[in-house]
């Protein structure tokens, strides 16, 4: 906390803070819970449709997907945390995620996770990775959510600050919806879950706040330790709460434990709560109070209860052998009470920690070197399509996912019709014809070489992604990594990629529901690229039955390209990366284009057996990949075949199914033999299976 | 057919295995870990999961759950008992599957799916499977390495490659009557070609149509 923002909280209270308030009040106004630097420029974000429910600001984004349906949806970073312990790191961040989705009145459905990390030759990352990735399977596994997709990007940046998010989707009914609110005066408050104990202290500012370095490592007991087993039974007892009708609001305790849990509810009611800490129930002794109200916790949740279901909600609680303990009441007035050991040890105004966070207007600066940046010509001579295909395919950021999601359960609950490895996950709704499609993109390259261009064409991106499984874009949450917000150039790479985000959701007419802003990634003061995630949800209304999948060409079919014409642009491309080179103006998205080429496959993807993205490696990759996958040839002609332009899928079908040989829809080729033949140059299956199924081991390896 | 689907906390399957009964005509109905009346019922699953968070070992506290009495009683008169991956653990655990798990030979996680080939038609789980038919079967587990120093256990479904170095590459195991089974892969996850195979409806269906228990 600095000294102006200590002053402000000796202006609010109109005195100087107590011990356990000016905890409340630094872990509260860090910039991870009061998001200072960022909030002047979120507002930029459309937010609003006729089908957003509830939009940013609770615990997740929620939309109406019909039929009395409700889809609720949030993204989270857990950067920090993984860099300092990778398992529970990441571990946390999954259990973090799910309760924020069941806050909400849903059952989690589906998880994603979104991770990069530095070069696989360096041991440290190696590390890291793996650590991160059995964090993420031993949290979600067992806390019995499937995690169905994600994505994985290498690059030096990196290596001293992973990057480490998670989006989580979950189902309600229209009338099971639970806001975090504390209700009227009277209204009891319960904390639910596992005892307090001295882990997890202060993650939110201690760790997420902050920059790395040497010594980041001392910061490990900030680090929670997981127990999906406790998180599993409070998400068993909390559906069963909701079903019942025995709650007014629930809020969890994570970012900032009991001072959020208590505050933010009575904020938003505008009531006071009393709050007893002796009754909190602990797993260590001799706590204090700033410990107390500062633990952070997945697995814990505060239920506000009306006084007459108090005694269903412990018998639910008790069913699923899970403790809980009567902590506080709700209060007339605005004041929150905290008591501790017969003393009053905090007495604030509740909204005060939530609505009086310091608001920076933080400097920006286009930096100095982006236009000898952009400016730089690219060096890169393509001789040989084969050689270079076999170099992307054997790129552990391109090669199969499986080594990493074959340690995810990915199939539970019966619903992954397209599962991990296809460009967009596709997860039918059990009981009806539809299907939500889920796909999350970044690329921090392209958004180094150009913010806002880069951010907007991650939303085309995840919007094709989408389209190709017949799914129409409906919502969008963005977990927005950036470096050190104090540094001008940083700013102004945030405030550009707010608005190409905000422009491009714009174009496609879909709100952002949900958010969340990383700050601080940069060690030894080098800041990552600016990587802004996005994770888009559609709907496919009808479900296409059957639907387009890669391992469905046949010798025989046709190949077409659909989408503008590719041009000679490599920046901030999968080429440039092998080849060690980071340059050039990235091509701009195209609005317009955009809708047409989305409607399009959306249309095509209820008639064509295979859709394909062009992205990473562009349409010889993706060419390469569907050949892979149906274990078949193919033969192409087609100009600039590894350009990453936007807006541009495959399709391969029977012929008939694809019409007009025009501007936007070229047939490129034929499906068969045993090659991947691309401008004459052929590339054998059996090579491109190898190099494509093995890259991570094989990169692991060294 | 009318199946109990015991519910121990932590297990995630449950929803799942009732889905898949239920839509080939069978009964399913959810049983709490605390309940200890199971009559009225013909048969039992213990499904999938983490039964108490895998605490000690899997399936070791799963074991002292009460229901688990009435499981031991309706294996005993023969009634069909079912346990899958989770499931099958608890089966070991409470000695009414010889053997018991250790962690897979890679040593990590392993989602994906395999072959499987039937090698003995006399149980619950495959009496109407064909002998040598290949099943494709997601498998989803960690200890899912079967290891049966007495050799009492009889194997009925073999892996075709070796995923995890289970000994015999057993799939899934019968007690000698052949009335309780224990299975890694999850025979529930492949009832549908949506989201991948339906091969795991014939041993679905086998459990379905086994002879339910004399009252």
């Amino acid at each position: 906390m600095t000294d102006d923002e200590y002053q402000s909280v000796v202006d609010i209270l109109e005195r100087e803070p107590k011990p356990a308030e000016l905890a409340m009040y630094s872990v509260m106004w860090s910039e991870h819970c009061s998001y200072k630097s960022s909030r002047k420029h979120l507002g930029r974000f459309p937010t609003e449709a006729p089908w957003v429910v509830v939009g940013p600001g609770e615990n997740a984004g929620v939309v109406d997907i019909g039929d009395g349906w409700l889809a609720a949806l949030r993204i989270e970073s857990h950067n920090h945390p993984s860099f300092v312990e990778p398992y529970q790191g990441a571990a946390t961040g999954v259990g973090g995620i799910l309760r924020d989705v069941f806050t909400m009145g849903a059952r989690p459905i589906a998880l994603w996770d979104q991770i990069r990390f530095g070069p696989l030759d360096q041991p440290k990352n190696r590390y890291l990775f793996k650590g991160v990735v059995s964090g993420i399977a031993g949290y979600g596994n067992a806390v019995g959510v499937p995690t169905v997709g994600g994505e994985l990007e290498f690059d030096d940046c990196y290596t001293g600050n992973p990057l480490v998010n998670v989006m989580c989707l979950g189902l309600l009914r229209r009338d099971q919806l639970v806001l975090g609110t504390a209700g009227e005066p009277g209204t009891v408050a319960i904390l639910l879950g596992k005892a307090t104990g001295r882990d997890g202290i202060g993650g939110a500012s201690v760790l997420a706040s902050a920059s790395f370095d040497e010594e980041s490592g001392e910061k490990r007991p900030s680090v929670q330790v997981g127990d999906p087993f406790e998180e599993k039974k409070l998400i068993e007892a909390c559906l069963e709460l909701y079903e019942k009708d025995l709650v007014v609001g629930v809020q969890d305790l994570g970012a900032a434990g009991l001072s959020c849990a208590t505050s933010e509810p009575a904020g938003r009611a505008g009531v006071g709560v009393d709050v007893d800490l002796d009754a909190v129930h602990t797993r260590e002794m001799e706590m204090t109070a700033p410990e107390l109200l500062m633990s952070e916790s997945q697995e814990r949740m505060m239920a506000f209860v009306a006084p007459s279901k108090v005694e269903s909600v412990l018998a639910v609680a008790d069913k699923w052998e899970i403790e809980s303990a009567v902590i506080g009441e709700v209060r007339p007035g605005n004041t929150l009470t905290i008591r501790h050991r017969g003393s009053v040890v905090a007495e604030v105004p509740a909204a005060s920690l939530a609505d009086d966070a310091p608001v920076y207007d933080r400097a920006t600066q286009r930096p100095l070197w982006l236009d000898e940046l952009q400016a730089r010509p690219s060096g890169i001579q393509i001789t040989d399509v084969g050689a270079e295909l076999a170099g992307l395919l054997a790129d552990p950021a391109i090669g199969s996912s499986a080594w990493v999601h074959g340690q995810y359960d990915h199939m539970l609950f019966l619903n992954t019709v397209i599962g991990p490895g296809a460009d967009g996950n596709l997860l039918r709704i059990q009981g009806s014809d539809k299907a939500l499609a889920v796909s999350t993109d970044g690329n921090g390259r392209l958004c180094h070489l150009d913010p806002r261009v880069g951010s907007a064409r991650l939303v085309y991106e995840a919007a094709l992604n989408v389209a190709v499984t017949g799914a129409r874009p409906l919502a969008v949450v963005d977990n927005l990594n950036f470096g050190n917000p104090e540094k001008p150039e940083v700013m102004w790479q945030f405030q550009e990629s707010v608005e190409g985000l905000s422009e491009a959701c714009e174009a496609l007419g879909i709100p952002v529901v949900g958010g969340n802003v990383s700050f601080y990634n940069e060690t030894e003061g080098v800041d990552i690229h600016p990587t802004p995630v996005v994770g888009l949800l559609g709907l496919a209304d009808p479900m296409p039955e059957p639907p387009p999948r890669l391992s469905r060409a046949e010798p025989g079919m046709e190949i077409w390209e659909v989408g503008p014409a590719a041009t000679a642009n490599l920046a901030g491309s999968a080429v440039q990366r092998l080849h060690s080179e980071m340059g050039g103006t990235p091509t701009a998205g195209d609005p317009q284009m955009a809708r047409a080429v989305i409607s399009l496959a959306v249309d095509l993807a209820h008639r064509a057996p295979v859709l394909h993205d062009i992205s990473d490696g562009g349409l010889a990759v993706a060419l390469a990949e569907i050949c892979i996958v149906s274990g078949v040839g193919a033969e192409v002609t087609t100009d600039n075949p590894f350009s990453e332009d936007p807006h541009r899928f495959l399709v391969v079908a029977p012929r008939g199914t694809v019409e007009g040989d025009d501007e936007s829809t070229r047939r490129i080729g034929t499906i068969g033999g045993d090659t991947v033949t691309i401008n004459g140059d052929a590339l054998p299956l059996a090579e491109c299976t190898d190099l494509w199924n093995n890259a991570i081991e094989r990169a692991l390896a060294g | 057919m009318r199946a109990a689907v015991v519910v121990f906390p932590g297990v995630n399957c449950e929803h799942d295995v009732v889905h898949a009964l239920t839509a080939l005509g069978g009964e399913a109905e959810l049983v709490w870990h605390r309940d200890t009346d199971l009559s009225g019922f013909d048969g039992v699953v213990l499904p999938g999961g983490f039964a108490h968070g895998d605490a000690l070992r899997t399936g070791a506290i799963a074991r002292f759950s009460p229901a688990m009495r009435e499981v031991a009683r309706l294996a005993s008169v023969g009634a069909p008992v079912l346990g899958i991956c989770n499931g099958w653990q608890i089966l070991c655990e409470s000695g009414l599957i010889p053997g018991a798990h250790i962690a897979n030979r890679d040593l990590s996680f392993i989602c994906r799916f395999v072959e499987v080939e039937v090698v003995d038609t006399n149980s619950i789980l495959t009496r109407y499977a064909e002998p040598g038919q290949r099943l494709r079967i997601p498998l989803n587990s960690y200890e899912g390495s079967w290891v049966d120093p007495s050799g009492a256990g009889r194997v009925v479904l073999r892996y075709v490659d070796d995923p995890n170095g289970s000994q015999d590459r057993a799939a899934a195991v019968a007690n000698a009557a052949g009335n309780v089974v224990g299975v890694m892969p999850h025979p529930e996850r492949a009832t549908d070609e949506l989201v991948g195979s339906t091969d795991g409806q014939v041993l679905l269906e086998s459990f379905l149509r086994a002879a339910p228990v004399p009252a």
